[in-house]
C-alpha cells in the first residue's frame, strides 16, 4: 500500500500557502458483508478507500459520484458519526484550543466527551432529507436551540435572540412567525432552511451538507444553493458536499473530487474538471448530465456496464470493469496512484 | 398537427376536498398529443402536474373531484366511465410508469410473474407460455437479460427496478404511456441510458408519451412539446425548442434561469422568489402575479387570454415578446 503521507502531498497538490482547516491522511472504512445478520462477516465494501486530501478555510470541496461510491461515508467520518478503520483526520482551528489536540491539531478520533462537546461545536452536518431530519414533534424554536442548549450557549433569554436572528439570515421572515411552528407546516425549502439555521446557529467552522438539495423543487434548490454560499462568504465557514449532481457542485465548490467505489479517482479545480476532465470515469459522469438546450445533441457516455459493488475487491483499478480504455497493463497492476498532471488537478488512471 | 389525436384533454379540471376546503388542484387544462408525439409536463411540487396523471389513468384518490372538462382517448371520453368500464383502457390503452419503482414491484413475487399476470389480467396473450415469451421480448426491449425474469425484486438494481417496471407499462402495447419523473431516483449514467431506451421505444412504436417533471433538462432532450404547469393551470405551451429557447411567461423564464449547467458559461443562477401559492384560496387574476416582477393591476384582477406565436402561447398580460401583448390590455 502506498504510504499515507507521500499520498497527501500527492492529492491536495497545493503548495503549503493556503491556511489549510483539515488534513485527511489514508482515510479507510469498510464495512463487513455477512450471508446471515447472524454469521461472521464474509467479506467488506470498502467505502472509503485510502484517501488523502485537504480542505482549506473558507473552502468548499465537492465530493461527487455515483450511489454507493463512498461519499456520503467521507462526510460522516468527518464529522465523527462514523470511526475509521485506518488513516488520520486532523483539524486545525485557528484561535480554538480542544484539549487533547496534540500540535495545534485536533483528531476526532483522539476526542472524548467535554472534548467531543467542543469539537462539535466546530463542525456540524445538514442531511439530505428535510422531511426526516427534524422531529415532527418539537417546535422551530426547540430544534433550532437545542444545539445552543446542548453547548451551553448563552441564557434562555439570549438563545430566543440568537434563534431570531439565524430565522432572519436563512430567509425565513418575519421570524416570529416560524419560531413556534411544527416541521409539517413547512416546504421542503423552508425546512431545508430550518435544517441550515440548526447547523448554523453554533457559528461553526466546518458544515458537512449531504445532497441538502436533492429532495428539492428546481425554485427552492437554488435558493438553498445561493443561500449556503452567502452564509459561507458571511461567517466564513467550509463546506464538504457532497452530490451527485455535477451541475450542483459547478456552482457550490472550488474544487471537485470525483469518486468511484471508494476511491478518488481524481481532484481538481471545479472549471478545471469540468473543461478538461481526465479520468474516463470524469468524463463518463459529466456526458451522461442532461443539457437543458433543446438544439444540443448529446453523444452516449462512453462506459461499459453497470456499477456493482464487489465484496473483496481486487487490487487493480476499481474502474477496470466499466473503462472503455482499458488495458492489460490495468488488469495485472494495482489500483493507479493519485498523480498530479498539471497545477492542482490530480487523476489516478494509468492511461489518461 | 397531421393526424388525429391518440389523446385530447380539454378543459380538464380538479379539486380535493379536504378539512380546509376545497383544493383547486387543475383549472382548465387542454392539450392534444399525436401518434409518437411527446409531451413535457414541467412546474414545481404541487402544480398539478400528476393531478393530471393520476387523472388520466382515472387512479384518483376519493376525495377527488373531476369538476369538468373531456379526457378524450381516441374516440372515447374516459371521465364518466364506471370502474368496470374504464379497466378495458387502463393499462391497454394509456399505461403509466411512476416514480417510485420499488413501491410497484411487490417484493415476494418473481418479476416476470408480476408483468406476465399483469399480461394475463387484460387478456392480451390468450396462453401463460406466450404471456411468458412476450416477457422475454419485453425484458430485451428495456435491456433486461430475459434470464432475470425469475428473479425478485429486491435481486434488481434501482436501475433494473425502473426498466422491469418500464417493462409492465408497455406490456399491452398502450398508445399513451406516462411516465411520472421515472429517473430522479437514479445516477445520471444509468438515467441516461433508460431515458435512450425510453426514447427509442417510443419512437419505434409510435407511442405517445406524457413525460412529467421538474427536470427540465431532461425534458428538453426528451420532448417534441412542453406545458408549463403552474397553482392548477397551463401557463405556457409549444414546442420544445421554443418553450425552452424563447420562453413568453415569466414562470418559465425564471424556471429556466435557476436551472444550473455543468455546460456551457457558468451563468449567475437566479432565484424565483417567493411559493406556489395555497390552492385553497388561489389569488385572483394571474396566480403567478405575487411573484412575478412585471405584475401590474390587470394582473392581479384578471386571468391572462393567451399570447400566441405560431403555435407557442403563454397565458400573460405581459409576455416576454412585447410584441404580443394582448389587445385592450390596462396598463
Amino acid at each position: 500500500m502506498i504510504q499515507p503521507s507521500t499520498l497527501a502531498q500527492d492529492e491536495t497538490g497545493i503548495a503549503g500557502d493556503a491556511q489549510p482547516l483539515i488534513e485527511v491522511e489514508g482515510l479507510t472504512k469498510r464495512f463487513p458483508v455477512s450471508k446471515n445478520l447472524f454469521r461472521k462477516p464474509t467479506g467488506f465494501i470498502q467505502a472509503v478507500d485510502n484517501i488523502s486530501f485537504r480542505l482549506d478555510r473558507g473552502e468548499s470541496l465537492g465530493v461527487v459520484g455515483e450511489s454507493g461510491c463512498g461519499k456520503t461515508t467521507i462526510g460522516k467520518l468527518l464529522v465523527k458519526l462514523l470511526e475509521p478503520d485506518e488513516g488520520r483526520i486532523k483539524f486545525r482551528f485557528p484561535g480554538v484550543a480542544i484539549t487533547g489536540g496534540e500540535g495545534g491539531f485536533v483528531d476526532p478520533s483522539a476526542l472524548k466527551g467535554r472534548e467531543m462537546r467542543e469539537f462539535r461545536r466546530h463542525v456540524q452536518m445538514i442531511f439530505q432529507d428535510p422531511y426526516e431530519s427534524m422531529n415532527p414533534r418539537r417546535t422551530i424554536y426547540d430544534i433550532i436551540s437545542e444545539p445552543l442548549a446542548v453547548q451551553g450557549i448563552g441564557s434562555v433569554m439570549d438563545r430566543v435572540d440568537r434563534v431570531r436572528e439565524v430565522l432572519t439570515s436563512v430567509g425565513l421572515t418575519p421570524a416570529a412567525d416560524f419560531v413556534f411552528r411544527h416541521p409539517h407546516e413547512l416546504s421542503g425549502g423552508q425546512r431545508q432552511r430550518i435544517a441550515i439555521a440548526r447547523a448554523l446557529v453554533i457559528r461553526p467552522q466546518f458544515v458537512v451538507a449531504d445532497e441538502p438539495t436533492s429532495m428539492l423543487d428546481v425554485s427552492s434548490r437554488t435558493g438553498i444553493m445561493l443561500l449556503m454560499q452567502q452564509l459561507a462568504a458571511e461567517h466564513e465557514i467550509s463546506y464538504l458536499y457532497v452530490t451527485h449532481d455535477l451541475a450542483v457542485a459547478r456552482y457550490m465548490c472550488d474544487r471537485i473530487a470525483v469518486m468511484y467505489l471508494g476511491k478518488v479517482v481524481e481532484l481538481a479545480e471545479t472549471e478545471e474538471l469540468l473543461r478538461s476532465p481526465l479520468h474516463p470515469y470524469t468524463k463518463a459522469l459529466l456526458s451522461a448530465v442532461p443539457v437543458a438546450d433543446p438544439g444540443h445533441r448529446r453523444e452516449p457516455p462512453n462506459i461499459l456496464g453497470d456499477l456493482t459493488l464487489t465484496v473483496n475487491p481486487p487490487s487493480r483499478c476499481r474502474f477496470y470493469d466499466r473503462c472503455p480504455i482499458a488495458t492489460e497493463y490495468c488488469r495485472d497492476n494495482p489500483h493507479p496512484p493519485t498523480v498530479e498532471r498539471a497545477h492542482g488537478h490530480a487523476v489516478a488512471c494509468y492511461e489518461a | 398537427m397531421r393526424t388525429a389525436p391518440v389523446l385530447k384533454v380539454a378543459d380538464l379540471s380538479l379539486t380535493y376536498q379536504i378539512r380546509r376546503g376545497e383544493v383547486q388542484a387543475v383549472q382548465g387544462v387542454s392539450f392534444e398529443l399525436a401518434r409518437g408525439q411527446s409531451l413535457g409536463l414541467v412546474g414545481e411540487s404541487g402544480c398539478g402536474k400528476s393531478s393530471v396523471a393520476n387523472c388520466l389513468m382515472g387512479l384518483l384518490p376519493d376525495n377527488a373531484r373531476v369538476a369538468g372538462g373531456q379526457v378524450m382517448l381516441g374516440e372515447q371520453d374516459l371521465l364518466p366511465l364506471s370502474e368496470d368500464e374504464l379497466r378495458r383502457y387502463r393499462w391497454r390503452r394509456i399505461a403509466m410508469v411512476f416514480q417510485a419503482a420499488m413501491n410497484v414491484l411487490d417484493p415476494v413475487y418473481r418479476v416476470g410473474q408480476q408483468i406476465e399476470e399483469a399480461i394475463e389480467a387484460h387478456d392480451v396473450e390468450a396462453s401463460a407460455s406466450a404471456a411468458r415469451e412476450r416477457v422475454a421480448g419485453l425484458f430485451r426491449k428495456v435491456g433486461l437479460d430475459p434470464q432475470l425474469m425469475d428473479r425478485y425484486p429486491h435481486e434488481f438494481s434501482g436501475g433494473m427496478r425502473q426498466r422491469a417496471v418500464i417493462a409492465m407499462a408497455l406490456s399491452c402495447d398502450p398508445d399513451v404511456i406516462i411516465a411520472d419523473e421515472p429517473t430522479t431516483a437514479l445516477d445520471v449514467i444509468v438515467q441516461d441510458r433508460i431515458l435512450r431506451e425510453l426514447k427509442a421505444i417510443q419512437r419505434e412504436s409510435e407511442m405517445a408519451l406524457i413525460y412529467i417533471s421538474h427536470d427540465i433538462a431532461v425534458v428538453a432532450e426528451v420532448t417534441d412539446i412542453v406545458a408549463v404547469m403552474y397553482a392548477g393551470r397551463l401557463v405556457e405551451f409549444g414546442s420544445t425548442a421554443e418553450v425552452l429557447t424563447a420562453p413568453l411567461h415569466p414562470y418559465t423564464a425564471g424556471l429556466l434561469s435557476s436551472v444550473p449547467s455543468v455546460s456551457g458559461e457558468r451563468r449567475p443562477l437566479v432565484v424565483l422568489s417567493g411559493e406556489p401559492p395555497n390552492l385553497v384560496n388561489p389569488p385572483s387574476g394571474c396566480p403567478f402575479h405575487p411573484r412575478c416582477a412585471a405584475a401590474t393591476d390587470v394582473c392581479r384582477t384578471e386571468f391572462p387570454p393567451q399570447a400566441e406565436r405560431g403555435g407557442h402561447w403563454a397565458a400573460c398580460w405581459h409576455p416576454l415578446d412585447a410584441s404580443l401583448a394582448p389587445a385592450g390590455r390596462v396598463t
